[in-house]
């Protein structure tokens, strides 16, 4: 009987969005705004400002895609969802991309009728000491005293990592994020591991004297975040990706919300086709000539994105490390746009 | 000065006599003064009341320039601010109905305001029927959601719960089996599930096209939640009147309606005041739930609010000015209770027992 049932309520999913909801873009286009689905707070992802309105790198990707969509960035209705309901909400079409930190993963990818259209930012678990411990490296924690958050895959990353590198270490596990940076400040352990992004946002803005600690340079965990859309609508897969490759595209060309006036008179190829001014990118994708303009001008390159909301101009001060370009030594490739 | 010289004689006198005593009490009050005065030095004297964003909290204080900065959200959430005049109506009208409730003189009819209440606050929140820009019920958020899910709650559940205790000890096979399905249903759910349920699943079930505002699921939701416990609240008093009851509502010739309405319900309702209370309390705790679904309640807001980077490390002056508000309300609804006990009380002796 539970499997009947259990089935019944794939077959109505699948149907749902195999069937009824293969345009969403022209869903979106006769709306008129784009449901996007973010966290209900993460610092420096998405959380609500002084006003209400929401910030966040994630939240920048939604506008991203209003922008080159409607070719307006403000037009979004923003879905706070909680871990659980997230990608249910995606399926039943309550959103129409999520944009939530949400890890890519074989189990997503293949088994809950979802698509990740690319990576917008590479976390991956770390460990923080503090200075005066004189740690460099992880291979020199052994025997030491780890703060982690109870429950998560963090623990077991660290089982692993342990494990693997035949060294003893001490658990202090505790229930919230808040009481493990309050344990760990005063004392109680002597590393806290958590996801990289977590901790650099926890060394600046929790730890009484954020210079006296330092984040080791080891990832012993791949956690790469991006945007999902429901399988099935390929279009609109390809949107969502192209407008993040367009964030990136952007910021390898130089081009940012301040400069792109003067860079549509630009001799380089590779920017007029990017802008619109010559070429037909737009319109494979269904979209306006002018779709990655919009999106420069209106909401900025990947650097302006990753530096107000995680980086150097925020109180995060998270270093862009793996989440650098390609070709300044990190991950981010976007793919040619031709 | 008489009278307070006496008291320091009797307490003399009564620490000469048991001198035990007197010393743990000495060594209690030392250890709470010692454990509080952190306490007291951390939120009051070490603490930042002034300024505009994180910069004007130094020292090891507390920093109540975040509550004060997000204020409006916690209690309003995302509605429009220059709207605020909308949510403070709603609420005074909900203030003037409650006080109507201590108005005796006007029986019956007070319930059947608080029963329109939750109608006249959509109207007037929502706006679109009144002809003002509306207000889509997304954006409601912070105190003014924990008190329309709550309210809405209290005010239908309390007549569905009767409605179905009668149901179950009906004598009628087909009402007596939906009843008891009914509450076992819902009673045999957790709150998450049903939320759940309401706000994700449902929409599978709908047709395309058509949608049932989120809100609207969610208060239908927890409703029939707590319907369900207070139809066995209720059943709890039906079934401690006498049976002797029923016979001389007979004898006078009452019809079962008349029975009901004028001899056991008014009985049964009084005994079970306390446990029709703690439903409520129990349900306006709740509420933090809907949380799973994606609406900010008070503790949702200030959770979500302390994420702002610009905020970061200050969610514990948050917690603790929402567990003031929701200790506020809470109290305030225990007391309420004591007072209806004590009007209804048959005599001086039973009044007494009340405090």
């Amino acid at each position: 009987m539970k499997s009947f049932w259990l089935g019944m309520c794939g077959l109505l999913s699948f149907s749902s969005l195999s069937v009824a909801r293969a345009d969403t873009l022209g869903e979106v286009k006769k709306r008129g705004f784009l449901k996007c689905g973010v966290s209900q707070g993460l610092a420096g992802f998405s959380a609500p400002d002084k006003g209400g309105l929401w910030q966040g790198i994630d939240v920048d990707l939604c506008r991203a895609v209003a922008a080159a969509v409607l070719g307006d960035a403000t037009k979004v209705k923003y879905s706070p969802l909680s871990a659980k309901e997230r990608l249910t909400a995606l399926q039943s079409g309550e959103i129409d991309v999520l944009s939530r930190n949400t890890t890519w993963t074989f189990q997503r990818d293949t088994q809950l009728g979802v698509d990740f259209a690319g990576v917008i930012y590479y976390d991956g678990q770390g460990f923080m000491v503090p200075k005066k411990l004189g740690v460099k490296a992880a291979k020199e924690l052994g025997g030491a005293s780890v703060c982690v958050q109870l429950g998560t895959t963090t623990e077991l990353n660290l089982a692993d990592f342990f494990r693997s590198q035949n060294l003893t270490y001490k658990l202090v596990t505790f229930e919230k994020n808040d009481e493990v940076v309050a344990a760990y400040d005063a004392g109680r352990c002597d590393v806290i591991s958590a996801d990289r992004s977590g901790l650099f946002a926890d060394r600046s803005a929790k730890l009484k004297k954020p210079d006296d600690h330092v984040i080791l340079p080891e990832i012993i965990s791949k956690e790469p975040l991006g945007p999902v859309v429901r399988h099935g609508d390929n279009r609109w897969g390809d949107i969502v990706r192209w407008s993040l490759y367009a964030l990136l595209e952007a910021e390898e060309l130089k081009v940012d919300s301040k400069n792109i006036e003067a860079n549509k008179k630009s001799n380089n190829p590779a920017i007029r086709r990017l802008l619109g001014v010559e070429g037909e990118l737009g319109k494979n994708l269904g979209l306006n000539t002018n779709w990655a303009a919009s999106i420069i001008q209106q909401v900025g390159n990947y650097q302006q994105i990753f530096d107000r909301n995680l980086g150097k101009d925020s109180p995060l001060k998270i270093e862009r490390g793996q989440n650098a370009l390609w070709n300044a030594g990190g991950l981010h490739y976007p793919m040619p746009f031709r | 000065m008489r009278a307070k010289r006496r008291a320091r004689d009797e307490w003399i006198h009564w620490a000469r006599k048991k001198p035990t005593q007197a010393l743990t009490s000495l060594v209690g009050l030392f250890l709470i003064v010692y454990l509080l005065l952190p306490v007291w030095h951390w939120a009051v004297t070490d603490a930042n009341f002034l300024g505009s964003d994180r910069s004007a909290c130094v020292g090891g204080g507390a920093c109540w320039v975040f509550v004060r900065e997000r204020f409006h959200q916690f209690l309003f959430g995302f509605y429009p601010a220059d709207a605020y005049w909308r949510p403070l109506l709603t609420v005074a009208i909900g203030a003037l109905s409650i006080g109507l409730l201590f108005v005796s003189r006007l029986g019956v009819l007070r319930l059947l305001i608080f029963v329109a209440l939750p109608f006249i606050a959509w109207l007037i929140l929502e706006g679109s029927l009144l002809g003002l820009p509306p207000v889509a019920t997304d954006q409601w958020g912070g105190l003014l959601l924990t008190l329309i899910i709550s309210v809405t709650g209290i005010a239908v559940s309390l007549p569905l719960g009767i409605f179905l205790a009668l149901g179950r000890r009906s004598r009628l096979p087909l009402i007596r089996w939906l009843s008891v399905a009914f509450i076992e249903l819902w009673r045999g759910v957790p709150l998450i599930t049903v939320l759940f349920m309401a706000s994700v699943m449902l929409p599978f079930f709908m047709p395309l096209g058509v949608e049932v505002d989120k809100l609207l699921r969610v208060l239908i939701g927890v409703t029939l939640f707590t319907s369900a416990y207070m139809a066995e609240v209720v059943r709890g008093g039906l079934q401690s009147i006498a049976k002797g009851q029923y016979e001389a509502a007979a004898a006078l010739n009452l019809t079962s309606f008349q029975t009901m309405r004028l001899v056991i319900l008014p009985q049964a309702l009084r005994k079970v005041i306390p446990g029709i209370v703690n439903t409520f309390i129990g349900l306006f705790k709740d509420t933090s739930l809907v949380l799973i679904v994606g609406m900010f309640d008070l503790l949702g807001m200030v959770q979500t609010a302390s994420t702002d980077p610009e905020w970061l490390g200050y969610s514990l002056e948050g917690y603790i000015f929402a567990g003031a508000m929701f200790w506020i309300f809470c109290f305030a609804m225990s007391r309420y209770s004591l007072r209806l006990e004590r009007q209804l009380a048959y005599s001086s002796v039973e009044r007494k027992q009340l405090t």
